[in-house]
């Protein structure tokens, strides 16, 4: 019987661990502490299978289990209070940013639908890129959200800030992102002849 | 409801942030809408795009770990 539970536990681990160790990446932005952090995650869930009710809902779980281990450590590393640093002001500029919009220009419209073409050239390491480059409290929330699909009371649970915290973190984070992603479309030619403003 | 409604909102409503009345109305415009209905998708796709973010191929190393991880179980 135990046996069995074992070698059902190995077969799911074996199917997730793709996905694990993507989320893991994109949480600590390093390979190694990316392996340690799965690896904690699989004793873990192991530890605790009891409390898994309904088999079906294991990858659940078990990234579950993940996402709570990571924060966890990163709150008991950083040993204070809850603060997100600031995100740094780009020129100044104090409104929200939108790629859409900036890709979405009348002239650039004569080359057809610019931002559909961007968004299909962006390749997975822009976007790594964009993510990792964003201050841990951002990012995580991102990731929580964006690449987990957490809802945003599920995200504030798990970082045990208000939802209104994550709602905050979340559009900044974003108004961020698609900064960075502006300016990779725009050095790499994936706009044509867009403006060089923020 | 109008285009800067639905705009202001539509963040929260692609992350199911809205309540059921709001995103059936939001819906309905987004329908009817061209202009709403193509920021919609932009955002959407690039959602999507942050998403798989999250898909990484784990190296032979961590695979060899957790094999000796569960071994161990």
């Amino acid at each position: 019987m135990e046996e069995e539970r074992r070698r059902w536990f190995a077969l799911q681990v074996e199917r997730l661990t793709d996905r694990l160790y993507g989320t893991a990446l994109r949480l600590t932005r390093n390979a190694e502490d990316a392996e340690d952090l799965v690896a904690e995650t699989v004793a873990k869930a192991w530890a605790k299978l009891a409390e898994l009710r309904d088999p079906q809902a294991f990858e659940a779980w078990i990234r579950r289990v993940l996402n709570n281990t990571f924060v966890s450590e990163w709150r008991h590393r950083r040993a204070g209070p809850e603060l997100a640093e600031p995100l740094p002001c780009e020129d100044g500029a104090e409104e929200a940013f939108s790629l859409f919009e900036k890709l979405h220009q009348p002239f650039l419209l004569w080359w057809g639908n610019p931002e559909e073409s961007a968004i299909t050239n962006f390749l997975r390491e822009d976007i790594d890129r964009a993510l990792d480059a964003l201050p841990d409290a951002y990012r995580v929330v991102v990731v929580l959200v964006d690449v987990e699909g957490y809802s945003y009371p599920e995200a504030a649970e798990t970082l045990g800030v208000p939802v209104g915290t994550v709602r905050s973190r979340l559009s900044r984070a974003r108004d961020q992102l698609q900064r960075s992603l502006w300016r990779h479309a725009r050095d790499a030619g994936l706009t044509i002849g867009g403006s060089n403003e923020m | 409801m109008k285009c800067e409604d639905v705009l202001r909102q539509l963040v929260a409503y692609l992350d199911r942030d809205v309540d059921a009345h709001t995103a059936t109305e939001i819906d309905r415009h987004l329908e009817a809408c061209r202009g709403c209905f193509s920021r919609a998708d932009f955002e959407r796709k690039l959602k999507a795009q942050l998403r798989a973010a999250g898909e990484k191929r784990a190296p032979a190393r961590l695979r060899a770990r957790i094999k000796g991880i569960v071994d161990k179980f």
